[in-house]
């Protein structure tokens, strides 16, 4: 193996930052700018992506012929700009996939902290429906949910955190099972603390590192969900631009060639979920060793 | 070794009744039944008179024991759109999506298997370092994306392939593919760790202690212990690759069950909805509980568990 | 009676991932065994003494690296010896035992399968023959009813009945030379006197040259007739086992004698030895042992003593020993 190419893929990925050593410059470069991009949605778009001109269809990027400097991206079969939709949907994507994220962690941590520290038939019934929950996959879970209470953006999120919750459940609680037995939370009882203080101060700050490395991992796996949703109809309604609905639209104009409306909203997805993962994972190793098996 | 049988039985019957509470459950919780059980664009005469049908004006226990009683009779409705049994209409789309997914199962094998085996012997070279990318790229790219640009290389710009439709090999390459390219990626990375944790095991100390060639320290010692966590989850994951297919089925037309649930979303045909889901996690808890037996079978230690 | 084992020399050191920290586990290490003599190797954790063993195998972990020194085993040179003659010395002509015999046998192969490996692959035996050879090593380690024993897995066994079963393996193939690390540390304390017994029985019977490395001088009193005490990696001291019992010439050897509680003795403290052990990716400069050495002079701090003569066949690394001569 020729060394000189090692040393440059070697490179490559410690720039990509796998090594556990590295902070991942680059994901979290990329996730503050789709952060940023989605904050100022409405100062950067050239174009307002719900509306377009029947007249431009089908544009082609600006490289490639047919294309023009007035669509960088191209345009929809719509009329819409693509590039506009792309902007706004990397809003909907961090609304919908952080929110969620964020109540199932909030859901999930604090039903894992009470099912493990409190133990008994609160355990039982806990663990009875997470097991359950949890055997359903996800996507159909989150499809069967949607098809009753019909979509919509909020319905999405509680949607996402009502399937998704169960996945920290699980793990916290499996990490206060094992935080019970250690000396402080008894010397706690021993002082008299009351449960509940125990749970919140001496449980809650030493979970707190697992939750916030699942809920990293997990923001890749529910922004896939969101979009695999709204691909098919039942996750952010039209014609707000989510990128799971833009792929849907492509797939309309896939057989004709139109390749940008396919490639660009999903290279954005996996821009987004990769950067997830890779953050997660270093977060991951560096938080915690022992969380080496998630 | 019958009373752990008994036992994963004794589980799996439980996980089974509480799938069908939570459907229940949920079905009831967010408002009016009767307006999914009833077609699209029906009158008020409609709905009130599947009210009565379904006894929806009953108590919730009493309609949960009809509920439960109509699926132990196989009756899990009528589809709105077909005009046919749910159950049955399940049932001749199932062998299809066990087509997909065992192909798609062979792909992630095939693939994952041995990048895994040799990621963990050559451990940080090279091949590892682009392992761990394509484990990346597998885990971040939605496996209905994969299809789609699948179809737009080889449908449209090669001419080679199909892009919807089944019937011949030729049509399940694609779909097969783009579903199991994520499982691929999932596989061989547990195959990586699984294999990197028995070849730093003592056992495998002791085979090379024994000047046993590395061929058979690796090929006979390492690999079945390895495979033991890997076969788990591909058992696992081929059922739950029958009910994920949903979007690749919808992408590529493929006519098994994933498309079915699709058909039901998009014609507002609830009962399909409903059966599905229900089928799909009855087949989950059934499968998983014969991986749990099979692993006793393969692993001496279970069998023997008291 | 010829030199079997004569290392000179031999330095392993552990390199981390990038190169920045050198740990020496093992340390210019020098001794000889000849055929049919018991050597023990005595120290703390962390000395470095299985890192030693496994050195003279050749079968360290990637991140450690022997950088100097020789091993003439039966008179050739192991580190010089390409990958696939090793391969044949190991488990045929120099067999190793390991500490915890249930992690030493593969849960998913029978006995009978594990044990007739050595030798189908050393010797090509065909399976019945090995698995009749099996049961016969079986019963040679003192198995009961070996015939049914070849068809069970380890987890049924008991853990003296699998340390055997690890024993039975290390001798199939007639080695002269067997290394035994730590083998009863995992046993319990009365089926230890049973399992040392057998192994001097066969080392009697199969003319066998071992290695035995423990941290229990107990053990090394009883079975060995040579003894090399390691410190931080180094070899603090050497020689035949009477004469280093009576009289060492090492203050940490000393201080290990005087540390065994003994009945009857009259005192009312235990001895220990001050202080930790060192670290080994930054041991102390000059004699590793001064910062915790009763004796220490000015002259250890700054250097540290190379391997000096005090008696027949009898090294120490001490700067005391120095002014002995």
């Amino acid at each position: 193996m020729n060394g000189s190419r090692a040393a440059g893929l070697t490179l490559a990925w410690r720039f990509a930052a796998f090594r556990s050593e590295g902070f991942p410059l680059l994901p979290t470069l990329i996730l503050l700018t789709l952060a940023l991009v989605a904050i100022f949605a409405n100062v950067i778009t050239p174009y307002n992506p719900e509306i377009g001109s029947l007249g431009d269809r089908f544009r082609p990027p600006v490289w490639q012929a047919g294309g023009s400097a007035e669509h960088l991206l191209g345009t929809d079969h719509l009329g819409r700009d693509v590039l506009s939709r792309l902007i706004f949907g990397a809003r909907v994507s961090m609304v919908v996939g952080f929110t969620a994220v964020i109540v199932a962690g909030l859901l999930g941590t604090g039903l894992g902290i009470v099912s493990g520290y409190l133990g008994g038939w609160v355990d039982q019934v806990i663990m009875r429906i997470t097991d359950t929950w949890l055997a359903l996959p996800a996507l159909t879970f989150a499809i069967f949910l949607a098809a009753i209470v019909g979509p919509s953006e909020m319905n999405i999120v509680i949607i996402l955190a009502a399937v998704y919750w169960t996945r920290y459940a699980r793990v916290i609680r499996g990490e206060v099972l094992s935080l019970k037995e250690r000396d402080f939370v008894r010397l706690a009882i021993v002082a008299g603390c009351s449960k509940r203080t125990i749970m919140r101060r001496h449980i809650l700050p030493n979970v707190l590192n697992s939750a916030i490395v699942l809920a990293t991992l997990m923001l890749g796996v529910v922004i896939v969900t969101e979009a695999s949703l709204s691909f098919l109809g039942v996750g952010v309604p039209p014609p707000k631009p989510a990128w799971g609905l833009m792929l849907a639209d492509g797939k309309k104009g896939l057989m004709a060639g139109y390749w940008w409306l396919t490639v660009l909203p999903g290279c954005c997805i996996v821009l987004m979920v990769l950067a997830a993962n890779l953050l997660g994972d270093w977060l991951r190793v560096k938080l915690d060793p022992q969380l080496r098996q998630l | 070794m019958r009373r752990f049988i008994l036992r994963r039985l004794g589980f799996a019957v439980v996980s089974l009744f509480l799938l069908s509470v939570t459907i229940f459950f949920f079905v009831r919780v967010t408002g009016d039944p009767a307006v999914l059980l009833v077609e699209p664009g029906a009158s008020q005469a409609d709905l009130d008179a599947i009210r009565q049908q379904f006894g929806l004006d009953q108590s919730l226990p009493v309609q949960y024991g009809s509920f439960i009683a109509h699926l132990a009779r196989g009756d899990f409705g009528q589809s709105f759109y077909y005009r046919t049994d749910v159950l049955e209409l399940y049932l001749s789309r199932l062998p299809a999506s066990l087509l997909l997914a065992t192909v798609a199962m062979v792909f992630s094998l095939v693939i994952g298997l041995p990048t895994g085996i040799v990621a963990a012997v050559r451990v940080n070279g090279w091949w590892d370092s682009a392992g761990k990318i394509f484990a990346l790229l597998g885990l971040s790219m939605p496996s209905f994306w994969v299809g789609l640009l699948m179809i737009l290389f080889f449908s449209v710009y090669l001419g080679w392939l199909p892009s919807s439709g089944s019937g011949t090999l030729l049509h399940v390459l694609m779909p097969a593919f783009a579903l199991g390219w994520y499982f691929a990626a999932a596989h061989m990375r547990l195959t990586r760790s699984s294999m990197l944790e028995v070849l730093g095991s003592e056992y495998v100390k002791l085979a090379r202690l024994k000047g046993l060639p590395e061929a058979l320290v690796i090929g006979k010692h390492a690999f079945k212990n390895a495979l033991i966590p890997v076969l788990t989850l591909a058992g696992i994951n081929l059922v739950l690759m029958v009910n994920v297919a949903v979007v690749v089925e919808t992408v590529f037309a493929w006519p098994g069950v994933g498309r079915l649930l699709y058909e039901g979303i998009a014609f507002r045909d609830f009962p399909v909805v409903q059966a599905t889901v229900l089928l799909g996690g009855a087949m989950i808890v059934t499968v998983n509980l014969i991986v749990d037996v099979l692993y006793a079978v393969i692993d001496p230690r279970i069998r023997y568990e008291r | 009676m010829s030199l079997l084992l004569d290392v000179r020399g031999l330095s392993t050191h552990y390199v981390s991932a990038r190169g920045t920290r050198v740990t020496r586990a093992v340390d210019q290490v020098s001794f000889a065994l000849e055929e049919g003599e018991t050597l023990g190797i005595v120290g703390e954790s962390g000395s470095g003494k299985t890192t030693l063993a496994l050195s003279l195998l050749r079968l360290l972990p990637p991140a450690a690296r022997i950088v100097a020194g020789e091993v003439r085993f039966e008179g050739d040179d192991l580190l010089r010896k390409p990958a696939a003659e090793m391969r044949r010395i190991r488990g045929k002509r120099i067999a190793m035992i390991l500490q915890d015999p249930m992690a030493s046998l593969n849960p998913l192969f029978t006995i009978g399968d594990q044990v007739a490996e050595p030798i189908r692959i050393h010797e090509g035996a065909g399976r019945r023959g090995a698995w009749v050879r099996a049961r016969e090593l079986l019963r040679a380690v003192r198995i009961s009813a070996p015939e049914l024993r070849v068809r069970e897995y380890p987890h049924q066994m008991s853990g003296g009945m699998r340390q055997r079963i690890v024993g039975a393996i290390a001798i199939s193939c007639e080695p002269r030379l067997l290394i035994a690390d730590e083998p009863t540390t995992s046993l319990d304390v009365t089926i230890q006197a049973q399992y040392l017994n057998l192994l001097r029985d066969l080392q009697r019977a199969h003319h066998l040259a071992m290695i035995f490395i423990t941290h229990n001088l107990g053990i090394v009193a009883k079975m060995c007739d040579r003894v090399a005490v390691m410190y931080a990696g180094r070899m603090v001291e050497g020689g035949p086992i009477r004469k280093i019992f009576n009289a060492p010439a090492h203050p940490y050897t000393k201080a290990l004698l005087e540390s065994i509680p003994r009945l009857g003795d009259g005192r009312a403290r235990l001895t220990a030895i001050d202080g930790q052990p060192p670290d080994p990716a930054n041991p102390p400069a000059g004699c590793a042992f001064h910062p915790r050495c009763p004796r220490v002079m000015d002259h250890c701090r700054k250097e540290a003593p190379p391997e000096l003569v005090v008696g027949e066949s009898q090294t120490a690394r001490c700067w005391l020993a120095a002014d002995r001569r």
